[in-house]
């Protein structure tokens, strides 16, 4: 045959490098790099969430109040009317002499604080530089959370990533059902907020007749039970320690019953505040509050040393489960929302797969059948390229370990209709010379060369509509502009360098005798 | 086989041009009639809400699905429809819910519960800040090829080209959405990128046409541009109808095969491609004419073109003489 060019080597090195690397995405091999499956196809949650960052500034404020409390007690200093209001915290001096100190004390502890006098009281906001440092603090704490809580869960390969300034991108492959997808949900969500609080004996048996603005004023908090929603407790409302001084949790079973449980470790400083505590009031009750809900409130019957507490409560395992999870990764400073949520079953995922599959296979055999039975041995060298650029969209995609999506499979089936076309605008002009009476080889160059600069013009064209719609995709659709656009730019190498390649070296066979086996081109009546 | 013959006569697209201009004109006033009175049916990607999936054993009892939700408050203005086979039911609500732990469809399931055995196949809910996002990122999508669309045609050929391209596009997609006020199509993520493909495809087919225009003006003797613009028509002609083809199979099977997800999408590019196919060949070229493009005028500009080359070339060897 034909003498090797270095165009049909190129192609033969493309459809070697296409198969080789979609080898390990088509046989779904453990080693080498795959395509995954977008959630769509093979079922999963996505979930785009923001922080309620409003929160967090809030308690930025309210810890700053107590800093100031703090601070101006510990010098002595007379104030009065301390108090916070939306988004600042005021204060009143009642001794002028006080003024000075006041201010070189503010200027040097509350850094990132903005602070407005008039005479002697004083009115004081967070920076707009402390306000955004708060906000970005508590999303980047909440995505490492949610991730930490997502991880220990269990489900393989879970992504939370920090999407635009405020958002936060969950996306959660393997759910298989929805009572699955509502536990993950509630596991996000979770604040986790662990504290110890005591019970106010003393007005404890007035609790079921008190307000919560009564309750105020003695300083305590009224609080429910977490399974009789009716049972209430009274409780100071300053914790004895909270879940930052937790170290570990853990599920374990009761003996008697096979209850499960939740054990946890406190730190050094946290066992030391706790044994103290359970020293001072054996005889009284102290809860175990999680998340504004008294989860067990057992009587102290003796000093408890070591840090090790017990969470009891009519927990299913699983429930039991996800707490500990939540506590061990931490609480979340600012609750988080759900903007946007799709959600696949596994099922649904399988159906998209089928289908697309099918109308790729059908779309494919179909464009094949037609390009032969219209263009003969012209229509296999496209069809040569039509597969060589499949699987080259296969293998650029595993290098990548790109996400296959069910718009990217749709992107995929459209390349096939498209691809075709320039090797249809290549043939035809190759047989609107051999009919002016050029020779092949002239034919074949010449025709290269005159549907070149259409092509081009008009894969340019596709080309730029697919990249803005990557640039201002979001998540599956992005999937279709990539599949799109790999296909525009291998088609450039299969169906034009390629197909010219294969040309050159079937030349010597080709014969002029038998156009219609070669280009589809009927034979004349009355030919020359 | 050949549809087309080779020695096929010239056809005279450009005599019926005012005529096929009158059609296009009409189609393009229903259009623009059709999104006023009826509008798109933004689906929840743009206009927010929540669509839930539910798939029964055996037939969907939709009537006692309607009756059970009609009775909630976040439910009362929902709509049930079958979704692809008639064991299978879509609810559609504009409802959003920010909770995390406990959304819309824990609630349709706790509902639905006595209407028989489902399972809850997929949830989509879209809160209104993301619709809007997603809404204005859209347009901007849509602004943006085609600004550089036209950038690069008029680069590539003259800017009465680009100019004919894009108003044959923009011919192109209005047919499209009117299309889908048409039917009602649910206007989601996915009809925004059939809508750029068009885009795409529908240029495609008009940088062809144009190429074999521009070649016919650099080959052809004559100064009339009907002529030119017939003969390069009739040339192409095999050629757009062929890929049109093509494209129309895999399309429809994507249509027939690719499932209730992809049915909107390639509705939008069954359209698509027909109009697209229509506009390249009898309406991209005439808004050529009218736009007074002139034959002697490319050339003379092509002239110069390759004067102010050979020039620069002259230049470019005088130099290389001189410092050599």
């Amino acid at each position: 045959m034909g003498t090797l060019n270095y165009r049909v080597v190129i192609f033969l090195f493309a459809f070697i490098f296409g198969v080789v690397f979609s080898i390990p995405t088509l046989i779904q091999s453990e080693e080498g790099k795959k395509i995954t499956l977008g959630l769509d196809l093979q079922g999963g949650l996505h979930m785009l969430l923001s922080v309620k960052t409003e929160v967090a500034l809030e308690s930025k404020l309210k810890s700053t109040a107590t800093s100031i409390k703090y601070v101006l007690e510990d010098e002595d200093i007379v104030f009065d009317d301390l108090k916070i209001d939306s988004d600042r915290v005021s204060f009143e001096l009642l001794d002028e002499d006080d003024v000075t100190k006041v201010d070189k004390l503010l200027k040097d502890d509350f850094k990132g604080i903005v602070i407005n006098k008039s005479g002697m009281s004083y009115t004081m906001t967070l920076s707009s530089k402390l306000a955004e440092e708060t906000k970005k603090n508590a999303i980047d704490q909440a995505v490492d959370t949610i991730r930490n809580r997502l991880n220990m869960f269990g489900l393989a390969e879970p992504t939370v990533a920090k999407q635009g300034a405020d958002k936060i991108l969950v996306e959660v492959p393997g759910v298989k059902t929805a009572e699955e997808e509502q536990r993950i949900r509630a596991l996000i969500a979770k604040a986790a907020h662990l504290q110890m609080m005591a019970v106010d004996e003393e007005r404890a048996n007035r609790v079921y007749s008190m307000s919560g603005e009564e309750a105020k004023q003695y300083g305590d908090i009224i609080l429910n039970d977490v399974t009789n929603k009716d049972k209430r407790y009274l409780l100071y409302s300053v914790p004895i320690l909270d879940g930052s001084m937790l170290t570990d949790a853990k599920v374990g079973y009761e003996r008697k019953t096979n209850r499960p449980l939740i054990n946890f470790s406190l730190d050094g400083q946290g066992s030391k505040i706790f044994a103290d505590f359970t020293d001072k009031s054996v005889g009284k009750r102290m809860a175990v509050v999680l998340d504004n809900e008294v989860y067990t409130a057992p009587n102290i019957v003796q000093r408890i040393g070591g840090g090790h507490v017990q969470i009891t409560g009519n927990f299913t395992p699983q429930e039991a489960n996800d707490i500990a999870i939540a506590l061990r990764s931490g609480s979340l400073l600012a609750p988080v929302q759900v903007e946007e949520k799709r959600s696949v079953g596994p099922s649904l995922g399988k159906d998209n797969i089928v289908a697309s599959s099918i109308a790729l296979a059908v779309g494919f055999i179909l464009v094949v059948l037609f390009m032969v039975l219209y263009y003969g041995v012209a229509g296999v060298i496209a069809n040569t390229a039509l597969i060589a650029n499949l699987f080259l969209i296969l293998a650029i995609m595993s290098m990548f370990e790109a996400t296959l999506t069910l718009p990217g499979m749709a992107g995929i089936v459209l390349t096939v209709g498209m691809a075709v076309d320039a090797n249809v605008i290549i043939n035809e002009r190759i047989r609107e010379l051999l009919h002016s009476g050029s020779s092949i080889t002239k034919a074949i160059e010449q025709g290269y060369n005159n549907a070149f600069t259409a092509i081009w013009d008009a894969n340019v064209t596709t080309l730029i509509a697919a990249v803005v719609l990557f640039a201002y995709g979001t998540g599956p659709i992005k999937g279709f502009s990539l599949t799109i656009s790999i296909g525009i730019l291998a088609s450039m190498l299969t169906a034009i360098l390629g197909t010219h390649g294969i040309y050159q070296y079937l030349l010597p066979k080709i014969d002029k005798n038998r156009l219609g086996f070669w280009f589809g081109i009927k034979k004349e009546k009355g030919a020359k | 086989m050949e549809v087309f013959k080779h020695n096929q006569a010239i056809i005279g697209f450009m005599k019926s041009a005012k005529k096929v201009g009158a059609f296009s004109a009409f189609m393009i006033i229903a259009s623009l009639a059709l999104l006023m009175t009826k509008g798109l049916n933004y689906g929840i990607d743009f206009a927010g809400g929540t669509i839930v999936q539910v798939q029964y054993e055996g037939k969907a009892p939709i009537d006692k699905v309607r009756d059970v939700l009609s009775k909630n408050k976040t439910y009362s203005t929902a709509s049930v429809t079958f979704f692809g086979s008639d064991s299978e039911i879509a609810i559609r609500t504009k409802s959003t819910s920010k909770d995390v732990d406990v959304d819309l469809s824990d609630e349709v399931r706790n509902l639905l519960n006595g209407t028989g055995s489902f399972k809850i196949r997929g949830v989509d809910m879209v809160g209104p800040a993301v619709g809007d996002e997603l809404r204005t990122q859209g347009l901007m999508a849509m602004l943006l090829s085609i600004i550089g669309i036209l950038a690069y045609i008029s680069f590539r050929f003259e800017w009465r080209f680009a100019l004919a391209s894009v108003m044959a596009l923009i011919h192109d997609v209005t047919i499209a959405l009117g299309a889908l006020a048409l039917f009602q199509i649910d206007v989601n993520l996915p009809i925004l990128a059939a809508i750029l493909t068009i885009l795409g495809y529908s240029l495609n087919d008009t940088v062809i046409v144009f190429d074999r225009i521009r070649e016919g003006i650099r080959s052809i003797k004559t100064t009339n541009l009907d002529e030119i613009i017939d003969e390069s028509v009739t040339r192409t002609l095999s050629r757009t109808t062929l890929t049109s083809l093509t494209t129309f199979f895999v399309v429809l099977t994507l249509y027939l095969f690719g499932g209730e997800a992809l049915k909107g999408f390639s509705f939008t590019l069954l359209v698509g491609v027909v109009v697209g196919t229509y506009s390249s060949i009898f309406v991209a070229s005439p808004i050529l004419m009218w736009l007074n493009f002139s034959v002697t005028g490319f050339r003379e500009q092509e002239a110069k073109k390759a004067k102010r080359e050979k020039e620069k070339e002259k230049m470019r060897a005088m130099y290389e003489q001189g410092s050599m």
